[in-house]
């Protein structure tokens, strides 16, 4: 369990995006501490990918706030997206690179310092299963395995900020335990954000669960409570979001 | 970090056949122009021993072979920087670079120096073919480094437009025609130009190029190109970023 005392990693203040007329996120906030995994639900075009892209600076926002480890976003995005690891619904994957010469590119543009580079990709690799897959071009590589090296991507240079948009899509029910497992490791050093659909694995990972609905926070509590009132997850889902 | 991106981008360049393709096929086409004016230059020497001050080997050789490459290196511009942005966009990997601790301006000014080094290159072996002219003679050299600056900086100025234009959509083929609709609108402009002399030649590419050919490395044209080549650098900037607000 996230410790209350634990460093604040991601805040996120009145977030608000509107596409000309259409309030795709409406006043989104959130407090985010070291240690904890966040499951981030909602019906499709209920404001979940917009949110992301905001959080990681892909997109800014209408008004409102967001503060990656003290560092306003806003101010001074280069220094605060050093803290994030960003892991989008279509991986960002150029196929016609080899798996190493991808994570050495994505090590490199995240500020990994010379020295640690080696280091950074043996580790990264190992955590996600891709010592064997080193010089196979991306291309080649199957849906689960690519899916794997954006992960990959996203944490080599190990962030504070881990966010993941549907990381298990199209990985086979060994690949998912595999993922699941990795992201509850991830959990202990820094804190992730899970978008996903799939809510037993919300129900397995994350320590606190937020669900969106057209653009604005429905729901947001911590698992364990979720557990002792015995109330099931797919019920408060339905129920929020009909 | 500029490096870093300079460094993806030829990586990506030289990955593809296509870089291989075009320089193999721009020397071949550039040493075929060399060698008909190496012809034609040993046909009329015995004549132009007979004037007072006769063209050199540089003037009747080099220049052209510039003026060739100017159009040559114009023309497959928009094959190089077609899917500089587009593409990245179209597999959305544009999410990679913005997601990194990395500015617009890098991103944009590591993609415009990137295809530079791949046209430097090119140069590069242009000069090596003229070079070899040292054997047989004595050669010009303040007019091959005329010919040069002005080669570097009209691609410079085509690269920074066909960049703009690849920013502008998510497909490749699209950028390509566009940047090379505009590139050959330019050159038009050029025809048009010489035939009433009017100030429409201030636009064209390869009348301030036509400068530097005769090695004249004149201050207008200069800044004609860096205003150009900023211009388009810029606005390149903008709209990547305005997508980000605005998107």
């Amino acid at each position: 369990m996230p410790d209350e005392t634990a460093a604040l990693t991601l805040s996120a203040q009145n977030l608000t995006r509107r596409y000309g007329e259409v309030v795709a996120v409406h006043q989104f906030n959130l407090q985010l501490r070291r240690g904890e995994v966040l499951g981030l639900l909602g019906p499709n075009g209920a404001g979940k990918s917009t949110t992301l892209r905001m959080l990681t600076g892909n997109l800014a926002p209408s008004s409102g706030g967001v503060e990656i480890c003290g560092i306003d976003l806003l101010d001074k995005p280069q220094e605060a997206k050093a803290h994030v690891g960003f892991l989008p619904e279509i991986p960002p994957l150029y196929f016609d690179m080899t798996v190493d010469e991808y994570l050495l590119l994505a090590a490199r543009l995240h500020r990994v310092p010379k020295e640690a580079l080696t280091a950074a990709l043996e580790n990264v690799k190992q955590r996600c299963g891709l010592e064997q897959r080193s010089k196979h071009l991306i291309g080649t590589l199957s849906k689960g395995y690519q899916q794997r090296v954006g992960i990959a991507q996203a944490i080599i240079h190990n962030p504070d900020v881990i966010i993941l948009d549907e990381p298990t899509v199209g990985l086979d029910p060994n690949q998912m335990r595999e993922i699941r497992q990795l992201i509850r490791e991830l959990g202990t050093a820094s804190s992730v954000i899970l978008s996903t659909h799939i809510l037993p694995e919300v129900e397995n990972v994350c320590d606190r669960v937020q669900i969106m609905h057209q653009g604005g926070i429905v729901f947001d509590q911590p698992m364990i409570d979720l557990r002792q009132q015995n109330t099931s997850l797919e019920a408060v889902f339905t129920q929020l979001t009909q | 970090m500029i490096a870093t991106i300079i460094r993806k981008e030829l990586h990506m360049l030289f990955i593809s056949p296509l870089a291989w393709l075009l320089l193999a096929l721009v020397q071949l086409v550039l040493a075929w122009v060399f060698l008909v004016r190496l012809d034609a230059f040993l046909e009329i020497q015995p004549q132009l021993m007979q004037i007072a001050n006769p063209p050199g080997v540089t003037e009747i050789i080099v220049t052209p072979v510039f003026a060739v490459a100017a159009i040559v290196l114009l023309m497959i511009t928009p094959l190089l920087s077609m899917r500089l942005i587009a593409e990245e966009r179209r597999n959305r990997t544009l999410t990679l670079l913005i997601s990194a601790p990395v500015s617009m301006t890098d991103i944009v000014l590591g993609k415009f120096f990137g295809l530079m080094v791949f046209f430097s290159a090119i140069t590069g072996l242009i000069i090596a073919l003229c070079v070899s002219l040292r054997t047989g003679g004595v050669m010009d050299f303040g007019l091959l480094l005329s010919n040069t600056i002005g080669l570097l900086l009209t691609v410079a100025c085509s690269s920074a437009l066909g960049l703009y234009i690849s920013s502008l959509t998510a497909q490749p083929a699209i950028a390509a025609a566009g940047t090379l609709g505009v590139l050959l609108g330019l050159w038009l402009v050029d025809l048009a130009a010489s035939a009433t002399q009017s100030w429409l030649h201030y636009f064209s590419l390869l009348k301030h190029f036509g400068h530097f050919n005769q090695g004249l490395i004149d201050t207008l044209s200069t800044a004609y190109f860096i205003l150009f080549t900023v211009t388009f650098l810029v606005l390149t900037i903008r709209r990547l970023d305005g997508e980000r607000l605005h998107g």
